[in-house]
């Protein structure tokens, strides 16, 4: 029984370096489409942890949205666009490592320090809710986000139509 | 009747964008100002029983809405600014399609702030942020011009540090209160407040509203987003966003749900206090007068901060006063700023002079306004600030009394040096031929205008009206 629960926290370990990795990897590219393969991954791993750690409703918000559908947006706007030269690949390639080159260390860093801090868990977490219909947890739970995230979304639209269309339009 | 608020701008912003409908395009403007209209109008004169949930409509959307007095005045707030925005928007926006982005814009801001002030739940909150947070990134760029853009991308990077941080606070709250309503989050706070966790929650998710407050020291998007902006955003977003997304919702936050301690307290005062100082200071050096009025709004809102800093009723009172006065009198000086590029084609005060013979009606609103916001008497300003200086007296923050006052000369000294620049001594040859503004931007400069002079003069009865009750209604 111990050795599994051993296995369990080397797996979530194991997850979370992955997820790290994964997140530096999408700032650090210097290729866009590899950035967004890199969120994607992100999302992916963030999902299999959200799964592990009993939380199926954000898991599957998770990998539809943030590891499936922002991706395929990315890359159908991605595809749009043009191939940077070699030239403009090798500047992009430099500017990147000016900007990022420290970021391992510093997360390295971050990570050292965040082991050193104690937060005492002395209280007694109440029961989570164990709602696992999505309908009633968006209709009946949580109604009002409903309507703000349509508000969201229709800002968002609206953000395209304001700033990329008409800019399009005046080009 | 309270969702109405929520429901009816989403009704009609989803009505005016159905493709058979072109017609309706027409109406947009016509539309949101009734809807703004309508809010004040509601706050005004509805009964008690307009302000429950009971009705026809609760029978299908359950949304948990409350509002208490603290909220009336916000709702009463937003409506003016946001009429305030839809006229002088109407008068400076020619083109139609750009007038027509604009109104459906400004509907989602509306949604996301009728949100903020109504919602009981931290989630809920932090959602509706986003809603008006989304409306104003693109609000700011509206123009695409470089200083625009600029403006959007700092406020949208340093929203994204301020969602970060109030994420992490619902989520260490949930884990210590179970849920995320103000009720539930306020009942673990008095068992469970003095823990570790439950301090860490409490502090990202303040910190995140200083962001969003632009409160010293996480002010830096505030200048560029207010003087790169166009001119009707920046009445937007002087005049309640901000107010709305950082300063009601710590107001709401720290006087009914995060617990009351003299460590949160001190922190406010010292933010509040650095904000006053900073903003003030800043706002002396300015020779743009959006950006001189944007540092000069971190400092007003320093006073609110450090009002309800003070944690007693009369502190709370004078915060929510002058969040009340400021809306009004800084969306005027925004307007007369409006008023003032419309003409001249600039906001750079060394190119200005002589304007007050030219621009009558503007000289003498944003003089009403200026001293307004210094604290002169007896226009509304000085009766907020007296409020927020005879609580920090009584509670013997006789340091923090001093700054308050010390300040307000230093305001008095900025606002009559930009009177100076603009309005008096010779005319420059490039604005020889300048004259008053359109009705558009008239109109609700003497409307506003004639609020700051009438607040200030019917003082007892908005005090005895709607300000004691806020006081209230925390204990």
């Amino acid at each position: 029984m111990a050795g599994t629960d051993t296995m369990d926290t080397m797996l979530d370990i194991l997850l979370v370096w992955l997820l790290v990795g994964a997140a530096m990897a999408t700032v650090m590219t210097p290729r866009i489409l590899w950035s967004v393969i890199g969120l994607a991954v992100t999302s992916a791993v963030l999902t299999i942890l959200m799964f592990r750690f009993d939380s199926p409703l954000a898991a599957v918000f998770e990998l539809s949205v943030c590891a499936g559908l922002i991706p395929a947006i990315f890359i159908s706007t991605i595809s749009l666009t043009q191939r940077l030269s070699p030239e403009g690949m090798a500047e992009r390639r430099r500017e990147k490592w000016r900007r990022f080159g420290l970021l391992p260390v510093l997360v390295i860093l971050v990570g050292v320090a965040l082991m050193q801090v104690h937060i005492p868990l002395d209280f007694v977490a109440p029961p989570a809710a164990k709602e696992t219909d999505v309908r009633n947890v968006l209709w009946h739970v949580r109604h009002i986000d409903l309507v703000g995230q349509i508000a969201i979304l229709l800002g968002g639209a609206w953000g395209v139509v304001v700033l990329l269309k008409e800019r399009k339009r005046a080009a | 009747m309270l969702s109405l608020l929520i429901l009816v701008p989403l009704a009609g912003l989803l009505l005016l964008n159905l493709p058979f409908t072109p017609a309706m395009k027409r109406t947009a403007w016509a539309f949101a100002f009734t809807v703004a209209l309508a809010q004040v109008a509601m706050v005004l004169v509805a009964p008690a029983a307009a302000w429950s949930q009971q009705g026809f409509l609760a029978q299908y959307f359950s949304f948990g809405l409350e509002a208490k007095d603290l909220t009336r005045v916000l709702l009463l707030a937003i409506g003016i600014v946001m009429a305030t925005t839809l006229m002088v928007g109407r008068s400076m926006i020619t083109d139609d399609r750009q007038q027509f982005n604009f109104v459906n814009l400004l509907l989602v801001s509306i949604i996301g702030m009728n949100g903020v002030v109504l919602v009981t739940d931290l989630f809920s909150l932090y959602v509706f942020l986003e809603v008006t947070s989304v409306s104003s990134f693109i609000l700011i760029a509206f123009n695409r011009d470089l200083g625009g853009l600029e403006g959007a991308f700092k406020y949208l990077i340093l929203s994204a540090v301020a969602t970060v941080l109030m994420l992490t606070g619902v989520a260490l709250l949930m884990l210590v209160a179970g849920g995320t309503s103000f009720e539930t989050v306020a009942a673990a706070m008095k068992t469970s407040g003095g823990i570790t966790i439950s301090q860490m929650a409490v502090g990202a998710f303040v910190c995140g509203l200083f962001i969003k407050g632009g409160l010293v020291p996480f002010h830096g998007w505030l200048p560029d987003a207010y003087s790169s902006a166009p001119a009707p955003v920046s009445i937007l977003l002087a005049g309640i966003v901000t107010k709305v997304s950082g300063i009601y919702a710590l107001v709401r936050l720290a006087t009914s749900v995060f617990p009351a301690s003299g460590a949160m307290n001190e922190v406010l005062m010292v933010v509040g206090a650095a904000s006053i100082i900073v903003g003030a200071l800043a706002a002396l050096g300015q020779h743009d007068l959006k950006r001189m009025l944007a540092y000069s709004s971190i400092s007003q809102m320093g006073y609110i901060v450090l009002g309800l800093g003070c944690g007693t009723p009369l502190g709370i009172v004078g915060a929510v006063f002058h969040l009340f006065n400021h809306a009004i009198f800084k969306t005027l000086l925004f307007v007369n700023s409006a008023a003032i590029e419309q003409r001249t084609g600039t906001t750079d005060m060394n190119r200005m002079g002589g304007l007050g013979s030219r621009m009558p009606v503007t000289g003498v609103t944003s003089t009403i306004a200026a001293l307004s916001t210094a604290g002169v008497p007896p226009l509304a300003g000085f009766w907020s600030k007296l409020i927020i200086v005879i609580a920090l007296w009584q509670a013997h923050d006789y340091g923090f009394a001093g700054i308050a006052v010390l300040m307000s000369v230093v305001t008095l000294a900025y606002l009559l040096l930009m009177q100076r620049r603009i309005f008096f001594g010779k005319t420059s040859p490039e604005h020889a031929g300048v004259r008053e503004a359109a009705a558009g931007v008239v109109v609700p400069e003497l409307v506003l205008a004639a609020l700051t002079v009438a607040v200030g003069l019917l003082f007892p009865w908005v005090l005895n009206t709607f300000m004691l009750p806020v006081g209230g209604i925390f204990h």
